[in-house]
């Protein structure tokens, strides 16, 4: 591989064309010279696929309020979460929603011609008391119809995008954060981006379940790339395992079929979640849903041949209304069950959906590396998005409340990078910059040893299922350690067989294999050391929340050698930015 | 079980002259086996060289037309089984440059999408709440605003192969989708673009766009609206 370097100069450049980088990107756009960098073409990222709406307190069919939503996020989140960020952006919704409405999102409407809104799991209104109407949505569409408006949106106000160009490496001066490496995937030619700030919206890492409802894409290269400059993962045991994947598929079925009046099903008719969340029922929060689906099958109660899943019964609210609110879902049930959900239920099971921590930030999505004694900025580097956590989300994120992240934190860290880039001057590049990058590429392109993906990556799948899913163990968690580091040696003696300039896929899923690798070792060792459940983190050895030893987030860095996880903690921020704080309570609904 | 062939276009510009075909024989693992699956066994197990496009896998993301036996189509969303046939020829999407194998160059198709100013355009100040729309209104943008820029349309169109400067079948879906959007004042300055000579009068209405379409959205028909909407303007 040749090592030609292309250099540009920006004020802003955002890594990741989601929701979180193209609003970052038109609101950066706005004030100075901003690139975006994607692996693939903006409206191809996997906000593209998100469906069934996004939250604020509207009110525009029923009372509501936007201390209802915060307190509804802390309590879903079993109150990992940071409150100040959670009143950042519940306080901030509606006009964000009122924002996206004015260019141009098509969202559906009351029949006064108010933006529509539907009940989500866990959101309530009087802090618990009933379910309520808070998601906003453009039919099942919601992500494809907000992807679109901001990258047209962005096109508008001159952002410069550079599509399948892939990043390997975050670059630093000093402590400072001067820019980032990338490969472009089209002719195999390198650059590099000298930033005075840059923003990582590079989205989840769910690609490492075997059963998942994520895009090919979602490797977690952000954090990947984060971690190996110093930064941590935060909360990095926290994956959210949405309930109603299809059955065999992993693909998603919004949990807005529910918001509709869609129920789940036992193997005996049985509408179980009443006896599990007797106040909101089939809209209790995605972990206690999963795990209540996972307890019915435990106890023979599936449906299907090996009794192992759950169905999911719409037809009855009538073929036209799923028609006009869900056509989406009747489409993917076709395509991966066989079935029309017009007239039979959709059989379901759990599958990972979501990362809910990422690089921590705070709610000005400044990076941010800490512990138990404190915390300090990193220099030029903004994170948003599903990469990211500002910590609103916590053990267990709501429904519609990523999309809402996307464009709070995303909005924020376009108008901090471009204030940070008007602040200070472009710091140079060290004389070798993007070696590490490069050694990296190069060792993948020439790399003529024996595995190959297709084998890795299903091992490495296989294992995290298994061991590191819905239930957790101290047994199956290190048996899943010790797997993964098996699968990292044999990343030294990988084959890529592809050799070619142009789009060389077999490379890309290579580099993306390793960065899955690290990622996985990192959670699980996460998830090793937190004895306690909480949220989306279920350990069957330790079944109940500890909240004198385990109220703080996790941090995973890495140790010197680049590859070996080094847990620490850092303090929840408890205290909101004006109301009072949401004491711990257990959760129940 | 049961095996299908699939004859796969390739070329890689770094070491072939011309473009071949390799053959392959794919096992179709269980009921349902969708052609994505069956790429993916192709470069996951037989051949890692080979390459192609694709991120959402659920028909949204449009990042994998491709043309099969002929017609264009998305591999995530299509089962082998429902081809009704034992031998497949895969090609890239026809009428787009092939940069290798199945992935083709798109920054044209792009380009033309954006030329005709997909975004709300407005003149009037903005409300402090919402802008409101009426459902009837809302309904308007149904059919229109579902459209993934798979590019099944604009490769499948003559009138796209023939005029290399024609904006093609989905970027006169988009102008359509904004100009009937109630909230949107900017139709004066989308129909001069859309009425150049490179615009919608190339189009044949022979409707292979709506045929090609696998969102099952109609560009012909906003291409019709288009025109009379042009033609009552002249009068
Ligand atoms: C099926 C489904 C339905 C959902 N429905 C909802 C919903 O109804 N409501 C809700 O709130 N949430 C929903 N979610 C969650 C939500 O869609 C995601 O969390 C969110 O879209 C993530 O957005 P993002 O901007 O952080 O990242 P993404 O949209 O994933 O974008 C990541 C970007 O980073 C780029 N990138 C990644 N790695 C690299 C690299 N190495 N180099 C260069 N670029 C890179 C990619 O190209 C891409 O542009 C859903 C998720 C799924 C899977
Ligand atoms: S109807 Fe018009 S736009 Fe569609 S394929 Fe035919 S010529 Fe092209
Ligand atoms: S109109 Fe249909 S075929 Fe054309 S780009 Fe859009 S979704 Fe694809
Ligand atoms: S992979 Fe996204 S549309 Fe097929």
């Amino acid at each position: 591989m040749s090592v030609k370097i292309e250099y540009h100069k920006f004020d802003v450049v955002v890594v990741g064309a989601g929701g979180a980088g193209l609003n970052a990107a038109q609101v950066a756009s706005q004030y100075c010279k901003t690139a975006v960098v994607s692996e693939v073409y903006p409206t191809r990222s996997h906000t593209i696929s998100a469906q069934g709406g996004i939250s604020a307190a509207l009110g525009n069919l029923e009372e509501d309020h936007w201390h209802w939503h915060m307190f509804d996020t802390v309590k879903g989140s079993d109150y990992l979460a940071d409150q100040d960020s959670c009143e950042y952006m519940t306080r901030l919704a509606p006009e964000m929603i009122i924002a996206l409405e004015h260019i141009g999102l098509p969202f559906s409407r009351t029949p006064e011609g108010k933006i529509a809104q539907r009940p989500f799991g866990g959101h309530t209104a009087e802090f618990g008391k009933r379910a309520v109407k808070r998601a906003c949505y453009a039919a099942d569409r919601t992500g494809h119809a907000m992807l679109k408006t901001l990258y047209e949106k962005s096109v508008d106000q001159g952002t410069h995008f550079y599509s399948e160009f892939y990043a390997l490496e975050l670059l630093m001066n000093e402590g400072q954060v001067n820019g980032v490496l990338c490969y472009d995937i089209q002719n195999g030619e390198l650059h590099i981006f000298n930033a005075k700030a840059v923003v990582f919206a590079t989205g989840g890492n769910c690609r490492v379940f075997q059963t998942n409802s994520n895009a090919h894409i979602n490797t977690g290269d952000g954090l990947a790339l984060a971690m190996r400059k110093g930064c941590s993962w935060s909360d990095a045991e926290f994956f959210q395992f949405h309930p109603t994947g299809i059955y065999g598929a992993g693909n998603l079925i919004t949990e807005g079929v529910r918001g509709e009046g869609g129920i789940l099903l036992n193997a005996q008719g049985e509408r179980f979640m009443e006896r599990y969340a007797p106040t909101i029922k089939d809209l209790a929060p995605r972990d206690i849903v999963s795990r209540s689906m996972a307890l019915e099958v435990l106890e023979g109660r599936g449906v299907g041949p090996n009794k192992d899943h759950v169905l999911l019964k719409i037809d009855h609210i009538g073929a036209e209304n799923i028609m006009e609110k869900l056509p989406g879902i009747h489409e993917l049930s076709l395509v991966f069950a066989g079935v029309d959900c017009t007239k039979e239920p959709i059989p379901v099971n759990p599958t990972a959906h979501y990362q809910n921590g990422g690089i921590p930030t705070n709610y000005h999505t400044q990076v941010i590396k800490g512990n138990m004694d404190g915390e300090e900025y990193v220099p030029g580097l903004f994170a948003a998005g599903e990469c990211a956590s500002a910590s609103v989300h916590g053990a267990n994120r709501l429904g519609t409340n990523s999309l809402l992240d996307l464009v709070v934190f995303g909005r924020t860290a376009g108008e901090q990078a471009a204030k940070y880039a008007a602040e200070n001057s472009l710091v140079g590049l060290v004389d070798n910059a993007g070696s590490e990058g490069v050694a990296n590429i190069n060792k993948y392109a020439n790399a003529n040893g024996k595995h190959t993906f297709g084998e890795i990556w299903g091992e490495l799948t296989d294992v995290m299922q298994k061991k590191m899913s819905v239930f957790r163990t101290e047994e199956l968690m290190t048996e899943c350690y010790a797997t993964l580091n098996e699968l990292e040696a044999k990343m030294d003696d990988y084959k890529v067989n592809d050799k070619s300039s142009v789009y060389n896929l077999d490379l890309i899923e290579a580099l993306e294999l390793n960065n899955m690798i690290l990622v996985a070792k990192a959670c699980t060792s996460a998830a090793i050391l937190r004895k306690e459940s909480r949220g989306g983190h279920f350990r069957d050895d330790y079944p109940d929340r500890d909240d004198a030893n385990f109220l703080k987030h996790t941090e995973v860095y890495l140790e010197e050698d680049l590859k070996t996880p080094r847990v620490d903690y850092r303090n929840v921020r408890q205290k909101p930015i004006s109301v009072e704080t949401f004491p711990p309570k257990p959760r129940v609904y | 079980m049961k095996t299908v062939t699939f004859e796969v276009f390739r070329y890689d510009p770094d070491k072939d002259k011309e473009a071949y075909y390799d053959t392959f024989q794919v096992e179709l693992r269980r009921p349902g086996y969708l052609l994505l699956d069956a790429l993916n066994q192709i470069k996951w197990e037989l051949d890692p060289t080979f390459t192609y496009r694709r991120s959402c896998r659920e028909g949204v993301c449009g990042s994998d037309g491709i043309n099969v036996n002929g017609v264009n189509m998305l591999s995530c969303m299509t089962k082998v089984e429902d081809l009704g046939s034992d031998h497949l020829v895969i090609q890239p999407l026809p009428g787009m440059n092939v940069m290798r194998d199945l992935v083709t160059d798109v920054d044209d198709f792009f380009n033309k999408f954006i030329t005709v100013k997909p975004y709300i355009i407005r003149k009037s100040p903005n409300p402090d709440k919402e802008i409101y729309q009426s459902p009837e209104d809302r309904k308007l943008l149904d059919g229109l605003y579902e459209c993934i820029l798979c590019g099944c349309c604009s490769s499948s169109c003559p009138s796209f192969w023939a005029d290399k400067k024609y904006l093609g079948p989905n970027a006169f879906l988009r102008a359509w989708r904004y100009i009937v959007d109630s909230r949107d004042e900017g139709a004066e300055e989308r129909l001069p673009i859309l009425n150049d000579k490179h615009g919608v009068w190339r189009c044949h209405t022979i409707y292979n766009c709506v045929e090609a379409c696998p969102k099952e959205l109609n560009p012909t028909d906003a291409i019709v609206k288009i025109r009379k909407m042009l033609l009552d303007q002249q009068i």
